[in-house]
């Protein structure tokens, strides 16, 4: 099979990657001014947080179609409105004005057109019994990266501004992000309806309406208590936006073979879970 | 400083320790395919 | 089809009056509830023991913990009533929407916590000495409004949960995460109100966009989760 002989070429090509974006990050990247060399933990922690946040995207894109595919009118109407987002994205990234401060407008077309492109190459590649097993695999995934992100904020916040956390916007949207998925989790893991991807979907499309309003109360809750911002925002240095990038790049392959792996063990047990059901079915009448 | 190390070393761990459950899963679910098979 | 039209309130107010004239017959849940109400604000009252000034300051979080957990114990058996029953199969096979057996539970919840609520104020009151510096009577709203957040995501997570091992543990592991926004909302307009420094105008209407959301989320996912077997 092909993808037996791309995968390890692959592996090895990440692995090279990971190594040169390890170098980047821990020596090329140019000091940070008032941080020192703790600051380097940037570059493992957002690239963890976008991965995570692509990942449990990719999740809520699959709990929809899983939900949606079967009925042909809602699923009619959410391909409408997954391009008419899109369209919206693109139209509105050049006509608001102003935008507000720090997003371009090429990025905003780029989110919506990436949004409705992912919706419809998921649905095309994927069946819906393997929208859910692709819902399974990327909750995982983005599990192990959100803690990532969880574990190296605290230790870059702690040097740096001497707490270990606060409750500012984008931690606590990301603690809840996390505690959403872990409970997606361990629905998955202790249901005993035959309905369980039915019932996870529904879960996974909870998470995503609460997440936009955990960031808006905590952002209100923030104007109205001024605390310290973690990573705040501003320019940044081309060169260290360079390391980023790379480290980005390379922490996507990672997660795409990884994913990948989890996808095959994933689709794997559930034949062998199928096959073991038959055999159960048939076992009794062979007996006496 | 050592904050940065810890840093670093703390997400090898933890996509390590992933891994290394993919490969146990991977080994139990061979084993079970060996006992299929013997059937 | 005039049958559906017609059918849901009617559906939705006898399962609320079985419900109710149920738990008025029995009484057992509400009277283990009353005392478990009680002792939850004794509880925090002996952990928590502070003067008057410094209590402003946290009794929003206290007091809604506190509902928090007695609204839990009140969610987990309101289902289990109904498993014991083989109701829910009778619903299943039933014309009568999915929604108005939905509705008619959420009801019955709120009620029920809403009961318990007015029951705990008065001794948190006491033990505290609580009195608000800010308009009281938005107190009443943000009570209402977060009790009908806890309580119809609770409802729709403990229908989830019946399907599960460790039934009891999944429902608090599935609403706290989702109802974050909601509680931060409702801690802090409480605290607001009490204290009476900022205005808990936006909480509430946080508050307010949170049940709009999810009612309607619920409204449209629950006959999914009633039919998953």
């Amino acid at each position: 099979m092909k993808m037996k002989r791309v995968f390890p070429i692959l592996a090895l090509l990440t692995a090279v990657l990971l190594s040169f974006a390890l170098y980047e990050a821990l020596v090329a990247a140019p000091t940070e001014q008032t941080m020192g060399n703790v600051q380097r933990i940037f570059y493992y922690h957002v690239p963890s947080a976008w991965t995570a946040f692509l990942l449990f995207f990719i999740n809520f894109v699959c709990s929809i179609q899983y939900l949606v595919r079967p009925n042909p009118v809602a699923d009619k109407l959410t391909n409408w409105t997954v391009l008419a987002i899109g369209i919206a994205a693109c139209i509105a990234a050049f006509v608001i004005r102003p935008l507000p401060e720090g997003i371009e407008p090429s990025s905003v077309a780029t989110t919506g057109l990436a949004i409705t492109g992912l919706y419809f190459l998921i649905k095309k590649c994927f069946s819906q019994p393997r929208t859910d097993a692709l819902a399974v695999v990327t909750a995982e995934v983005g599990v192990v990266f959100c803690t990532i992100v969880l574990v190296t904020g605290p230790l870059w916040a702690r040097p740096v501004w001497g707490i270990w956390w606060t409750w500012d916007v984008r931690l606590t949207s990301t603690l809840v992000l996390w505690l959403i998925y872990i409970s997606y989790l361990m629905l998955r893991r202790f249901s005993t309806s035959g309905q369980t991807p039915v019932l996870a979907a529904a879960l996974a499309v909870f998470g995503a309406l609460d997440v936009p309003l955990v960031y808006f109360s905590i952002w209100i809750f923030r104007t109205q208590h001024p605390q310290p911002v973690i990573g705040g925002g501003g320019s940044i240095d081309p060169r260290m936006l360079h390391v980023l990038l790379i480290n980005w790049l390379a922490f996507l392959c990672f997660a795409a073979l990884v994913c990948w792996s989890r996808y095959r063990l994933e689709i794997l047990q559930r034949e062998v879970e199928e096959t073991q059901a038959l055999e159960a079915l048939l076992e009794p009448r062979s007996s006496p | 400083m050592n904050f940065l190390y810890a840093a670093y070393t703390a997400t090898w761990i933890i996509h390590i320790t992933y891994l290394g459950t993919l490969v146990r899963r991977y080994q139990r679910l061979s084993r079970e395919i060996e006992e299929l098979k013997k059937k | 089809m005039s049958k559906s039209s017609a059918i849901p309130s009617g559906v939705t107010g006898a399962t609320l009056a079985k419900d109710l004239r149920l738990e008025w017959r029995s009484k057992d849940a509400l009277n283990s509830m009353l005392f478990f109400s009680l002792l939850v604000v004794v509880v925090f009252s002996f952990s928590f023991d502070p003067n008057a000034e410094e209590s402003r300051q946290i009794a929003g979080g206290l007091v809604w913990v506190a509902f928090l957990f007695a609204a839990v114990v009140a969610l987990n058996q309101t289902w289990a009533r109904e498993l014991r029953n083989h109701v829910l199969d009778a619903y299943r096979v039933s014309p009568a929407p999915a929604n108005s057996l939905f509705l008619a539970k959420v009801l019955g919840n709120f009620i029920f916590v809403a009961v318990l609520e007015i029951l705990m104020t008065p001794l948190f009151i006491m033990f505290y000495k609580l009195r608000a510096l800010g308009p009281a009577w938005q107190l009443i709203a943000v009570a209402a409004l977060g009790t009908w957040a806890l309580v119809v995501n609770g409802t729709f997570f403990a229908a989830i949960s019946l399907r599960t091992r460790s039934r009891e543990i999944m429902l608090p592991l599935l609403l706290f995460p989702v109802s974050i926004p909601a509680l931060l909302a409702m801690v802090n307009a409480t605290t607001a109100i009490l204290t009476g420094e900022l205005s808990a105008k936006f909480w509430i209407v946080l508050l307010t966009t949170y049940d709009v959301v999810f009612t309607i989320a619920c409204l449209m996912l629950f006959e999914l989760v009633l039919n998953a077997e």
